[in-house]
């Protein structure tokens, strides 16, 4: 529920600053504090009374769509995201497709298809047509969209910059035939218009799998490859996606294809009740209204989570009511009472099996594919809470290889999946990684700065509500306990790197050592030859033995976390980075292992029988 | 004249014993036995190597911490600490590929009865390591300080090595020696002096008619030079030497051989800052660095006549000539005063301090100040006569 209050306020403004007087609804929705007679649903109606189209002309920014750039960013970014969310929840392993058409220098044509469940005729109307309608707003769940905006936002944008309808072609099984349907939004009302529907057999050939959705959007944008751009969202999303399949066509007409990487779907995650801890003042006003239960006991059992009788009683005594006490009967200093009761009494933290993370192993698989490095590492944190919502942070980093060695390290920021590009300072994760001490894990960090050095930190956090800075939900907020637990995350990973690195220094002084040994070597036998009569090329053979034995380490093949996991011959110096090693944690990364030690976040079981991907390094000469 | 003529005429004769070895003051058994030591440490490295064994070769430490004062003998002598060069080990690898290059180049060296000066042995053993850009010497500076090792290692002098330092060092006086064969009148040898060379052995050099009754050593060669040519050596019916800072061994060893051999006593006059008080150091009970040459070397009944620092008031100087002590010479000075065979010694520990009080140095040759010879005819005969010495 704490979901609603900020989305909320916008609307108000929005609606305040759009409508003013001429709306007529500003009575009910002009007062934060007590509200009768109210509900959710007449507030839904009211909300469709809202001229869409100034509300949008004025406020694209708030959405993300602040130049042509971005707005073609965002636009893919919410389909595929939804597209994502759609398979997942159908129990579907996604395969995306993306194109980016190019019509003329600023005009594009969107296409993303999915092979989710698609949708039933009577929703695609208002999934695409109509603002602030989704099936994300209302619950308490960790999914990609939250607010319900995001796809029809686009269509609108689209609409807006060209006055090309939506086009959106839907199958949801293998025995009914696609379904064709343009759709307008008619802006004044918030309303979809459809301006054709109809069955089109012959569209079956989009959908291999009997079902899915495709949708074309025609906008005024611009691309540019780089930071920023739809590539990097995509190559990001397959990174912190590796069950899901996607081909990219880029405006220059490539196709680019990020293929999967692991064949299980993440785990379906659970709806879970608001915490009490969790909801503000507000919101508490708001549930007390709509609740279901007659006596407060029962509110607080049914409408909360981690409330139990003993504890409901606690509550309202504290408060000086009882359970028995009528919810119809309470005002707001009761009600405030009950708040300040919910902030003095400790409350079990909220189950947190409602998370599901992405899991060190799919993790490292999703930062092998899309990046190539020489050390992988990945730590998940065990779930945390803060403001009565759980959350989990993720960290993983790859080191070494192809990438730049000059540059500052790159950062790539997930929250629920989903990459944020912009607004990187802003971010908790950034801050972390400023935060964090690199130098102590053999790393250069100029003060106050990111890290510098072929490195790529990966931070995700999983959240039933993930904290934005703003409704474009580009950065996380700063919350001191997802910033502590990024940190810890952060340093598993960084004490990871500086073992390899340290170990790593050392095979490459073993090495030196080796290659001043063996010139030595010589000039000691030829003269030990000419002082003893002993054959040199004897004392040759013996001494280098020895330089082998000494030096040994430098042939040592290691893992992720800087342990010696086999001996090569010497010929090479092989740094093997384990594939899919470590942590497990989420069912999901169950089949990449043979073996597997789940639940602890801290496992550090070497597998030695997992796959394992080399990287050959020159000797030096 | 007649001697110079006898010299030339023995010329024809020397070269035969040249190549016999017996003019470099080393034996021919002296040799086998040499060749018998590098083959031991040869040995052993090949021994070790071949059983896969971590090659070391034990060297004795020429540290101050393994230097030991025999108060009975009143030298320097080498402690029993010895520094195992490993090759094994990082740090000292490419040393230990020196030492071994450096004992066969001995070993030939000996074999071919030659003798070759440090640089040429440097020479000898330069060269690029096989497959490398590195050379196995990277200046004379690295090759020296093997060569001394390999001396203590193998417990065999450097003349025994076949390897001689650059001469340094002169001398007049009262005495004819035979150098190789050749016959020197030390009284005739104009202004520039007989140069001491480096190897001084009784095989090389011996003293043939000696009427001075005492050695007169200073530090270098422009005080030397003075003396000269005020023929003090003359007048005071002694000999003269000059060793050009820190006396080299041969001039040491000279040194050494006047005063035991010929019973000389030996007076130095040096200058008044801590390097001139090392010098005599050196000289009366031998060096840190060759703490193991110090028996054939020191010469314990040295003693130094000047300057001293009570000789500014005492000479009444200039304030012209104070040199201001720098801190590397107040730490040296205090050093010096802290060594074990300076500590017992009251009038040293107050020269030092005096030196230190006066917060100056000066040099022999602020006493020319004075007069062109007041040196020579003033101070120097003054204190002889007063037998005013530091001991």
């Amino acid at each position: 529920m704490t979901t609603r209050p900020p989305k909320k306020k916008t609307g108000k403004k929005t609606k305040n600053k759009t409508t003013g007087i001429g709306a007529g609804t500003a009575p009910a929705k002009s007062s934060s504090a007590v509200r009768t007679g109210v509900s959710a649903e007449a507030m839904a109606t009211q909300q469709r009374e809202i001229s869409v189209s100034e509300f949008f002309a004025k406020n694209r920014h708030l959405l993300g769509f602040d130049n042509p750039r971005k707005a073609l960013l965002v636009t893919v970014k919410e389909a595929v995201d939804n597209a994502l969310d759609a398979c997942e929840e159908g129990g579907i392993l996604p395969d995306i497709y993306v194109e980016l058409l190019l019509l003329t220098e600023t005009r594009f044509k969107v296409t993303v298809r999915d092979n989710g469940p698609g949708i039933v005729q009577a929703q695609i109307e208002n999934i695409f047509g109509k603002l602030l309608y989704g099936s994300k707003f209302h619950r308490m769940k960790m999914s990609r969209g939250q607010q319900g905006i995001g796809i029809s936002a686009a269509g609108m944008y689209g609409l807006m910059t060209t006055g090309k309808p939506v086009l959106i072609i839907s199958k949801t099984s293998r025995k009914k035939p696609a379904r064709e349907i343009v759709l307008k939004m008619d802006t004044t009302k918030n309303k979809p218009e459809v301006v054709s529907d109809t069955e089109h057999g012959e569209d079956d050939t989009l959908f291999p799998d009997g079902h899915g959705t495709h949708v074309e959007i025609e906008l005024e944008a611009r691309h540019q490859k780089g930071r920023q751009s739809v590539d990097e969202y995509l190559e990001q999303t397959a990174i912190a996606n590796p069950h899901a399949q996607i081909i990219y066509v880029t405006p220059a007409n490539e196709t680019i294809t990020f293929p999967r990487t692991v064949n299980d779907l993440p785990a379906e995650p659970r709806e879970i009740k608001p915490h009490p801890k969790g909801i503000e003042l507000g919101t508490l006003l708001q549930m007390l209204e709509r609740t279901k239960s007659n006596q407060l006991g029962g509110f607080l059992q049914n409408d909360f989570c981690r409330v139990g009788l003993a504890k409901a009683r606690e509550l309202t005594a504290k408060a000086g009511m009882t359970n028995r006490s009528w919810v119809k009967q309470l005002g707001h200093a009761e009600a405030e009472a009950l708040y300040n009761a919910i902030q003095e009494i400790k409350i079990t933290a909220p189950p947190t099996d409602c998370l599901v993370p992405i899991g060190s192993g799919a993790l490292l698989a999703g930062l092998l594919k899309e990046v190539q490095a020489e050390f992988y590492t990945a730590s998940s944190r065990p779930p945390a809470v803060y403001r009565g919502n759980p959350f989990v942070i993720e960290v993983a980093i790859a080191y070494g290889g192809n990438l730049p060695s000059e540059e500052t390290a790159r950062v790539l920021r997930f929250a629920n999946r989903v990459p944020l590009l912009y607004q990187q300072s802003a971010c908790s994760a950034f801050k972390s990684i400023v935060d964090t001490n690199w130098r102590g894990y053999e790393l250069s960090q100029p003060r106050g700065t990111l890290p510098v050095g072929p490195l790529v930190v990966m931070v995700h956090m999983a959240s039933v509500w993930v904290p934005f800075t703003s409704e474009s939900k580009e950065a996380i907020a700063d919350y001191d306990e997802i910033r502590k637990e990024m940190k810890l995350a952060l340093q598993e990973c960084g004490r990871k790197l500086g073992t390899y690195l340290r170990r790593r220094k050392r095979m490459q002084r073993q090495l030196d050592v080796r290659t001043v040994l063996e010139r030595y070597i010589g000039e000691i036998a030829t003269n030990c030859e000419g002082i003893t009569g002993t054959s040199a090329k004897k004392i040759y053979e013996a001494l280098l033995t020895q330089v082998k034995r000494k030096t040994a380490e430098a042939d040592a093949i290691l893992d992720r976390e800087g342990k010696v996991i086999a001996s090569l011959d010497e010929t090479d110096v092989v740094i093997v980075t384990e594939r899919q090693a470590g942590g497990g944690g989420a069912a999901f990364d169950e089949s990449l292992f043979e073996s597997t030690t789940t639940t602890t976040t801290k496992n550090r079981v070497v597998r030695k029988k997992s796959k394992k991907r080399t990287i050959r390094r020159k000797r030096v000469a | 004249m007649a001697k110079k003529k006898t010299t030339t005429t023995k010329t024809p004769g020397r070269s035969p014993r040249t190549t016999a070895g017996s003019g470099r003051g080393v034996s021919k058994t002296q040799d086998r036995r040499t060749i018998g030591k590098i083959k031991d440490l040869g040995d052993a490295v090949v021994r070790d190597s071949l059983a896969l064994k971590e090659p070391a070769i034990g060297i004795p430490l020429r540290t101050a911490g393994n230097t030991k004062y025999n108060t009975k003998r009143r030298i320097l002598e080498m402690g029993s600490a010895k520094q195992s060069r490993e090759l094994f080990n990082f740090g000292m690898s490419r040393k230990f590929m020196q030492t071994v290059l450096l004992a066969n180049g001995c070993k030939e060296l000996v074999e071919a009865d030659k003798t070759l000066s440090l640089r040429g042995m440097y020479y000898k053993t330069l060269h690029t390591i096989a497959g490398t850009k590195e050379k196995t010497f990277d200046g004379q500076d690295e090759s020296d300080p093997i060569i001394e090792d390999l001396e203590v290692s193998l417990g065999a002098l450097r003349e025994e090595l076949h390897v001689f330092a650059k001469k340094a060092g002169t001398m007049v006086g009262n005495i004819t020696v035979v150098d190789t064969g050749d016959e020197i009148d030390c009284r005739r040898m104009g202004s520039g002096g007989y140069a001491i060379p480096s190897i001084v052995e009784p095989e090389t050099l011996q003293f043939k008619k000696c009427d001075a009754k005492f050695v007169l050593h200073v530090e270098k060669n422009t005080v030397w030079s003075r003396f000269n040519e005020d023929k003090f050596w003359k007048k005071h019916n002694c000999i003269l030497t000059e060793g050009g800072g820190q006396p080299p061994r041969g001039v040491r060893r000279l040194l050494r051989r006047l005063n035991e051999e010929l019973g000389l006593p030996v007076y130095c006059l040096l200058d008044c800052d801590p390097w001139g008080h090392y010098i005599y150091s050196v000289i009366k009970q031998g060096s840190i660095n060759l703490a193991f040459e110090s028996p054939r070397m020191a010469v314990p009944d040295a003693k130094f006549i000047g300057l001293r620092a009570s000789d500014y008031e005492r000479c009444e100087l200039s304030d012209d000539v104070k040199i201001a002590l720098t801190d590397r010479d107040i730490t040296r000075a205090k050093q010096i005063a802290a060594y074990p065979w300076f500590r017992e010694k009251k009038h040293w520990q107050r020269e030092i301090k005096a030196m230190l009080r006066n917060g100056f140095k000066m040099e022999v040759e602020s006493l020319i100040t004075k007069d062109i010879s007041y040196v020579t005819d003033t101070y120097t005969p003054q204190r002889l006569k007063d037998k005013d010495f530091l001991d």
